[in-house]
Parts: structure tokens; sequence; C-alpha cells
């Protein structure tokens, strides 16, 4: 199976969607002549023509407000944000207007659109750079999100966010871009909501999501080592919809939970995680649920200190021995 | 003050209202009398659902905000009555004279003011969000200026798919100082695009007069030239001006596919909405003069029966259907049941809605 990065992955769902579907349109700042701030979308410009390939002004309320009105009339544009921290712009657009227009028009209208583009920390740029905002879109009722760990993640869930007819955020990770991982040529899509275990362990559940799943993978490996540990790591993938199941059946087997993310830790993902297995798996726990999130402060600048601020793999390692204790 | 000495306003508004002066312009001659008794009727319409709907708030029945259209029937009368098959349409949350011009039934929207199964979203909007995308109508908005994108990209999509068309995007007044609204001027002006903004300026956003609010250079219309956009002025209780000139816009947006922002001078004659008290922002005399003066029903009244194409008998059986009308549909959201509690779930995602081979998500997505 070819090996490519988690860039050429993401590209390569846009560049099959497009030939399958010309309601496909890729739209955002610098993503056509530019090939992309960060070249996702290289060379799409010039395979697919300036109809398909939109650059737009640095005008997020305006292109995603604009998108979000194409895709009522049956458009499927996949809107690229430079970052989701510039969602913030547009969110009236992105919650307001993609959310609730299905709901509120009983079920007459639908939003089939895309937004992508990185959401993370880690990347020594600063406080409005470096949101996180799965959480705080996910708990949107009339939004899906989604957040690719590995370059098979990103190609399938991307394609299944673009033929997908709701609204679906998929939230990337700039330091991910470069990781490259086995990715079939074929079509395939990873469905919304299967969460996928990336690791089969024993002794502990870690679920985590994006960037945190390597983290927590590194963090297994060295448990395994180091401390004799069996551990068993869960990749959400999917944020809304969530995949209950496959978290409850490895808590189930391994009785014990551990909860990595990248998000402040004020109703995280985890939070959401955490009142499951209690409310469902109560009975199977042997010890609290403990978690791993960013230190509760805006992004902090310096990179030395940035490092520390995001679950590294020691502060994964010491809260798992806690858990295990 | 920001107001420039210089107003920028419609030839017509400044004389005492009179004759058309528009009766004679191509598009309204080419109506034939049947054509204009509908347009008429259309109006009074919507003149006697809104009417309808103070009793029904009044009597309790009518949840939330209720921002009624009376005043302004001229302004979706006119502009919709030149609609095609191609053209779109969507607006804030005053939406209900362009529901029942593009021909929703009072039924459906009635019920949707009381909160029925029955109503148009099925209880799900309420009066700032009605839907008919069926008839090209993308609602109904509750942000103001928010759904200036959206008909950016309704626009954009008739451009994609090669249709001859385009989408007129309705704000008030106050929605002209809204980001969204001038990134959408300028998407429209850079792509463009084949949509008309039309502003509908009824002096007022809530209880703050367009003078306390907008710096503008003589109208707000005129802010089209900072992005090299098609503007006009127009008097927007004269329903065949209001044709006419929409009418340019409509071709401009047809032929060349470029963007137009008009300004249309109205004024409601009732409270922002049923919530207002209506006591400390203008002042009744200004209110009666616009009743007495300038009202586009009677004008168009007055207009037809000089033109002869109404008597006054015909004028009052109208209006008295109208009337009927507007009280079965009372009757009938009365008579309509809620929606159940198991709908508050659906209408959520379309994938819900529709799970079958083609829908692929799975895993949980309503919550407990
Ligand atoms: C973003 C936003 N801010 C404030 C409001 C509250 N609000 C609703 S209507 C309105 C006045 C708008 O006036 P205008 O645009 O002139 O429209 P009109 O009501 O006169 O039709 C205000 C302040 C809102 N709905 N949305
Ligand atoms: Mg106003």
């Amino acid at each position: 199976m070819p090996v490519i990065s988690y860039r050429e992955a993401l590209r390569a769902a846009m560049r099959e969607e497009l030939k399958r579907d010309e309601k496909v349109v890729i739209m955002g700042e610098e993503v056509a002549q530019f090939n992309g701030a960060y070249k996702v979308t290289e060379g799409l410009l010039k395979e697919f023509g300036p109809k398909r390939i939109v650059d737009t002004p640095i005008s997020e309320a305006g292109f995603i407000g604009l998108g979000i009105g194409a895709s009522m009339l049956g458009i499927r544009p996949v809107m690229e944000l430079m970052f989701w921290s510039f969602s913030y712009v547009a969110f009236d657009q992105i919650v307001n207007n993609a959310g609730n227009i299905r709901y509120m028009s009983g079920g007459l209208i639908n939003c089939p659109i895309v937004i992508r583009g990185p959401a993370n920390g880690g990347t020594n740029v600063g406080a409005t750079h470096s949101h996180t905002p799965e959480a705080i879109l996910a708990s949107h009722p009339g939004i899906k999100v989604v957040c690719p760990a590995t370059p098979y993640d990103a190609k399938g869930l991307l394609k299944a966010a673009i033929r997908d007819n709701d609204p679906v955020y998929v939230m990337e990770n700039t330091i991910l871009y470069n990781d490259k991982g086995e990715v079939p040529d074929e079509d395939y899509i990873v469905p919304l909501g299967v969460a996928d275990v990336k690791r089969v362990g024993t002794d502990l559940t870690i679920v985590a999501h994006g960037r945190a799943v390597i983290t927590s993978l590194k963090a297994a490996e060295i448990l395994e080592q180091e401390h004799g540990v069996s551990v068993e790591v869960v990749d959400l993938r999917s944020i809304r919809p969530l995949d209950e199941e496959t978290i409850l059946a490895s808590v189930r087997k391994t009785h014990r939970a551990l909860l990595v993310e990248e998000n402040k830790p004020f109703c995280g993902v985890d939070a959401q995680v955490a009142y499951l297995i209690q409310s469902k798996a109560f009975d199977e726990l042997d010890a609290p649920i403990h978690r791993v999130s960013s230190i509760d402060a805006p992004q902090i600048y310096c990179k030395r200190l940035e490092d520390q601020q995001l679950p590294d793999v020691n502060r994964v390692v010491r809260e798992a021995l806690k858990v295990l204790a | 003050m920001a107001t420039p000495a210089v107003l920028t306003h419609p030839e017509s508004l400044k004389r005492p209202a009179g004759p058309s002066e528009y009766a004679k312009h191509p598009v309204n001659t080419a109506l034939s009398k049947k054509e204009k008794a509908a347009l008429y009727t259309k109006m009074a319409r919507i003149r006697h659902f809104e009417q309808r709907c103070i009793r029904i708030y009044q009597q309790g029945k009518i949840g939330g905000f209720l921002h009624l259209y009376v005043g302004q029937e001229a302004v979706a009368a006119g502009t919709i009555s030149l609609l095609g098959k191609h053209d779109h349409l969507i607006t804030g949350y005053r939406d209900h004279g362009h529901g029942l011009m593009v021909g929703m039934s009072m039924n459906e929207c009635m019920a949707e003011l009381t909160g029925k199964v029955t109503g148009c979203s099925q209880g799900k909007g309420g009066s700032m969000h009605y839907f008919a995308p069926d008839k090209n109508y993308w609602g109904g908005h509750g942000i103001v200026g928010g759904q200036a994108p959206l008909g950016t990209g309704l626009a954009y999509a008739v451009k994609y798919m090669g249709l001859k068309g385009s989408c007129l995007a309705y704000m008030g007044d106050g929605a002209v100082n809204q980001g969204a609204v001038h990134e959408a001027y300028n998407l429209a002006a850079l792509w463009d695009l084949p949509i008309i903004f039309v502003v509908e300026n009824n002096g007022y956003s809530m209880g703050t007069s367009q003078e306390r609010s907008t710096a503008h250079p003589g109208c707000l219309a005129k802010r089209a030239e900072g992005y090299g956009m098609a503007w006009d002025v127009i008097n927007g209780h004269d329903v065949y001006e209001v044709r006419a000139k929409t009418a340019e816009a409509l071709k401009r947006a047809h032929e060349e596919s470029k963007p137009t922002v008009l300004e249309i001078f109205t004024y409601r004659y009732y409270g922002h909405s049923m919530a207002d008290p209506d006591k400390t922002y203008r002042d009744k005399e200004e209110i009666k003069e616009y009743r007495d003066q300038k009202d586009p029903v009677l004008l168009f009244e007055k207009e037809l029966l000089a033109e002869k194409v109404l008597t006054a008998e015909q004028v009052q059986a109208i209006n008295e259907a109208a009337m009927a009308e507007a009280d079965e549909a009372a009757a009938f959201a009365d008579a309509s049941p809620d929606p159940t509690v198991a709908d508050i779930t659906k209408h959520i995602y379309w994938e819900e809605d529709n799970r079958g081979p083609k829908t692929t998500s799975r895993g949980t997505i309503i919550f407990e």
C-alpha cells in the first residue's frame, strides 16, 4: 500500500471527490494560486481550474456564509479555514446558519458543507492561532465534527464528510501534516461515528482524538516497555457522532480509563466521555477516571513552555500510572 | 451628526403622494388587469394576515417575537412579483410578507406562529424562521444581517449551475452596519454574482432612528459605490415604482450577472415587534402621516380604481375575503396539534432522518 503524508491524504480525498462529483468546490484563502497556506490543496487549481478551486478574500463570515448558502441549493463546498481559530469571526454562520437551518425549516433544507483546516496548538504561534474548538462546535446539535489523527483516517474521514448531507467540520493538525502512513489508492471512506482501537491492550483504556492519539500511542509504548502495562488506545476519530460502544467495550475489558486531549480542561470532549463511562459502565470501573488536557490558560507563546502546556508523553505516562495505582 | 447635508432620496418621495409616476413603465403596463388585481389581493392578504396576528398574539397564542410587516407590503409585493423560476430570496425575521408573496398559505404561516406541527416548519422555526425552499424562499433569519452571506451563496450557486437567475437578499436599515453584510457586498461585487441586496429602510432599527445608527453618504444604498456596485433608491410606498426599479436590477443580474443594492424607503406602522410599546422614539403624528398619506395598499387601491382595474365593490370583496382567509387560518392553527416530544429530536441531521443504504455515519449523535 502506498505510504503518503497526512497532507497528501487530505489532498487525495479532495481530488477524488472533485472528480466524482462536479458539485464539489474547494474554497478558501490561498487555496488556489498560492497552492494552499499549508500546501494541502497544492496542484488542485492546475488540475481542476478556477471554477472548482476558488481563492477567497480574507472574509470568513462572508465566504463561509456564502458556502453555506450555496450548499442549500445543492453545491457541495469544501471550505478551508487557514486556522480553525479564524472560525470565530464566522461563528454566526457556522453555528446559527449551518447548524440550525435544517431544524428551523422542519427538515426542508439541509446544508451539505464541509469546513476543514487545522485546529491545534503546539506551533509557537500564540493564543489567537491555537484554538481547538471541536468540543465547542460539537456541543451544537446539527453539527458534526471529526478529528483525524492518521493519514488513513484523514483521507477516509474527509471523503465521508464531503459525501455527508449535513455540515461536517474537519479539524486537522499542522503538526501531523507531514506524518506518513499507509493509505490505499482506491476509494474508501471512514464512516463518521466509528472509533478505532489503535492499540489493543488489557490493563488501561486511553481515549483520545487528534494528535493526542499519537502522544498516547507513544506513552502506551513506554508504559509497556518500562512498566509492563498493557494499554489500549481508542482513537475517537469522530467527536459527533460519537462511537460510545467502542469506548464502553474497551472500558469493560480494562476497567480503567484515562482521557487524553489537547483541549483545555473545562468542558472538553473528555467531559462528555467521562460522563458516558460513569453512566453506562460505572460498575466496571476499578479506579476513578483521570484525564490529561492542556494546562488551563490561553496558549502560551514560548515554545519550551507550550510543549509542556499540551499533553506530552511524560504527563500521559504519569497520569496513567496514577489510574493504575 | 454624521448625516450629510444632501440626502439621496427617491425623487417621487420628495413630492406629495399622487398617482404613480411608474404606472406607464413597461414592466407595469405589461400587467393584465387580472394580474394587477392579483397583486393588490396579495398586498391586502399580507395586511390582513398581519393584523389578525396581532389579535392572536394578544390572546397569548403566539410566543416569542412577532415582527409585523404592516406598512411595508409594497416592498415584498413589488419585488417578488417579478421573480421567475431561478430567482431566489432570503430575508431577516420580518418575513411573513415575503412568505405570503411566494405563495405560502396563511394556514401554514399562522400555524407556525402558534408553534403547531402543521406550520411551515412544523413548529420548529416560529415567526422569524419561515422557509419554503420549494418556492425558492430560503428564510426567515433571526440574526440581523446573517442572511446576507447566505443569499450571496444562493446567487453563487445559481451562477455555478449556469442558470439565468438571481437571489434577492433583504435586510433592514439597521442590518447594513453588520460586518457580514459588507463581506457579502464585497464577495458579490468581486465575483459578479447575480444578487440584489434589498435594504428595506423603514427608518428605524428597533428604537434607533437611522440618523442615530448609521453614517452614510446621503443614503444607505450609496455604500454600494465603495464596492463598485450599482445602486438605486426606491419609493417603497408605490408598488409600481418598486417593480420598475427592481426590474432593472433583475435585468442586471440576469443579463450581466452583476449585483445591485436597492434601498427601498418604507415605514412600519406597529412597534419593532409586539414587545415594543412604541412610545419612546417616534411620535404618533409621524405614524399617522404615513398611514394617511403614503399607505402602500391604499395608494395602489386608488391607482387601480382610477385605472378601472377594480371597482369599489371588488376592493371590498377582496379585503373581506382576505380577512375571512386570515380568520380561517387562525381557526386552523387553533385546531392543529402541537409537535410531539419525539419530534424535538427530528430534523437535526439529514443523515439521521434518512437512514438507509446511502447513509454511512454511525454512533451516537443525539445525546442523553
Ligand atoms: C446580531 C443581532 N443583533 C441584535 C439583534 C436584535 N434585533 C433584532 S431586529 C433589530 C433591529 C434591526 O433593524 P433593521 O435592520 O432596521 O430591520 P427592521 O426591524 O426595521 O425590519 C435588532 C437590534 C439581532 N436579532 N441580531
Ligand atoms: Mg429598520
